[in-house]
């Protein structure tokens, strides 16, 4: 079973969308904030990382930055889940290393999804 | 109609306040002070000079104490356009926040409603089903006028990031016609799309164009009141391709014509139709356009229909 570190600090979407993953059979870890988010990573190993940018305590572009600097979990994919769109929030997350940024408003829960089982092939 | 406008603009203090600006901090009231200063200065000056022709020294004195003077109104005048200025600046960063603010909860809004519906969650009666259509669709328009908003305060604050590639428009009309061909069945209206043959690739960012173009579509099928027909035709024209969308719908009122590309316009036979629209669509696609060194436009008969056009240069 693949598992997935979901680091949202709004819990209504760690419920629905945690709920849809758990239903497609993964694993959901959940990390209510970007300390908690970087700690979960080096302990629980996970396939995949879905990140969002604005969180509190540690935000999500020194949480991507520290992920990537590590030798142990630079290899974990990181899909950026935010609505934060300026472009130059995208260069900076995809320079330091992310896999995809996903603008939360542009996107279904099955296009997500879509998104993420490509991810973890 | 001409008259009333001319006095309105004469009362300054009713203006003043429609600003929220306080009289020492208003435009007009300072500029209709100073006209006031420089025509008493000019008689006093005269009169004195006329007195005094003896004494060249007093009248020379009260011209520099006159322009003086002058010079502390401008002044002043010109603070209160810094003023203004930076309310309207202020405005434009408050509709951002507002809008980024409001996205999350949206979100969360549509994804909830997303998965009651997909049915994950345990099965829904066709009559719930209805009603969670309701919430969707609504939840949707939310979406869409948020995001509407952003573009707008993005273009006010002249932040429109560009990404800017080669790309066929010719295929990008085709894409869309397509996205929109439920929406025309819905509504009864025939799309028809004649490019010229062999049409040049153009650099532009094609994201934005195709906000232009979806934006131009949807007013030409919505705005058709029983069934009808959108005719699209691209073409080269010098430098340039040439855009164009005709429909035989409602048309826009020859009094509301002038204000149709303005913020937030809607024209008076289109409320009484539609619910729908935000008022945003045309500004946006004007400001794309002209952003991209293109020119956009439209000639329009009520009842008749119109035709919306742009170009966007070749290069």
């Amino acid at each position: 079973m693949k598992k997935i570190l979901f680091i949202e600090d709004e819990s209504a979407l760690q419920k629905t969308f945690g709920e849809l993953l758990r239903q497609e059979g993964y694993e959901v870890v959940s990390a209510l904030d970007g300390e908690i988010g970087l700690k979960l990573v080096k302990e629980k190993n996970p396939d995949l990382v879905l990140l969002d940018l604005i969180l509190p305590k540690v935000n999500g572009f020194d949480v991507l930055k520290k992920i990537k600097e590590d030798k142990e979990t630079k290899n974990i994919p990181v899909i950026v889940l935010t609505n934060l769109e300026e472009i130059e929030d995208v260069n900076k997350v995809i320079e330091l290393g992310a896999t995809t940024y996903l603008v939360k408003a542009n996107y279904s829960l099955t296009e997500l999804l879509e998104k993420i089982k490509k991810t973890l092939e | 109609m001409k008259i009333k406008e001319i006095f309105s603009q004469l009362n300054i203090i009713s203006q003043c306040k429609k600003y929220g600006l306080s009289l020492w901090q208003c435009p007009q009231f300072l500029f209709f002070i100073m006209g006031i200063f420089i025509i008493g200065s000019t008689l006093i000056v005269y009169a004195i000079g006329v007195r005094y022709v003896e004494d060249p020294q007093i009248v020379a004195l009260i011209v520099i104490l006159a322009t003086v003077v002058l010079f502390i109104i401008s002044v002043i005048i010109t603070r209160s356009f810094e003023r203004l200025a930076e309310a309207n600046r202020m405005k434009s960063e408050f509709v951002s926040v507002v809008s980024h603010q409001l996205r999350s909860p949206l979100s969360n809004l549509r994804w909830a409603i997303e998965l009651i519906m997909s049915g994950r969650l345990g099965k829904i009666e066709d009559k719930q089903l209805e009603y969670f259509k309701i919430l969707k669709e609504n939840s949707n328009r939310m979406k869409e006028l948020v995001s509407d908003l952003l573009t707008v305060s993005r273009i006010e604050t002249a932040r429109i990031p560009l990404k800017i590639e080669k790309c066929s428009l010719e295929e990008t009309i085709k894409q869309l016609i397509k996205e929109f061909e439920p929406l025309a069945k819905a509504s009864n209206v025939k799309i028809i799309f004649k490019p010229q043959k062999n049409l040049p690739k153009i650099l532009v960012d094609i994201s934005q164009i195709k906000l232009v173009i979806e934006n131009l579509l949807d007013n030409a099928i919505r705005y058709i009141e029983e069934a009808g027909e959108v005719k699209i035709e691209l073409a080269k024209q010098d430098n340039n391709l040439l855009f164009q969308i005709k429909d035989n719908g409602v048309g826009i009122p020859r009094g509301d014509q002038k204000h149709i590309f303005q913020k937030f316009f809607r024209s008076g036979n289109i409320m009484k139709n539609q619910t729908q629209g935000t008022g945003l669509g045309l500004y946006i696609a004007r400001a794309i356009i002209e952003n991209l060194g293109g020119k956009i436009g439209f000639k329009s008969q009520e009842g008749v229909g119109s035709t919306f056009w742009f170009t966007l240069p070749i290069k």
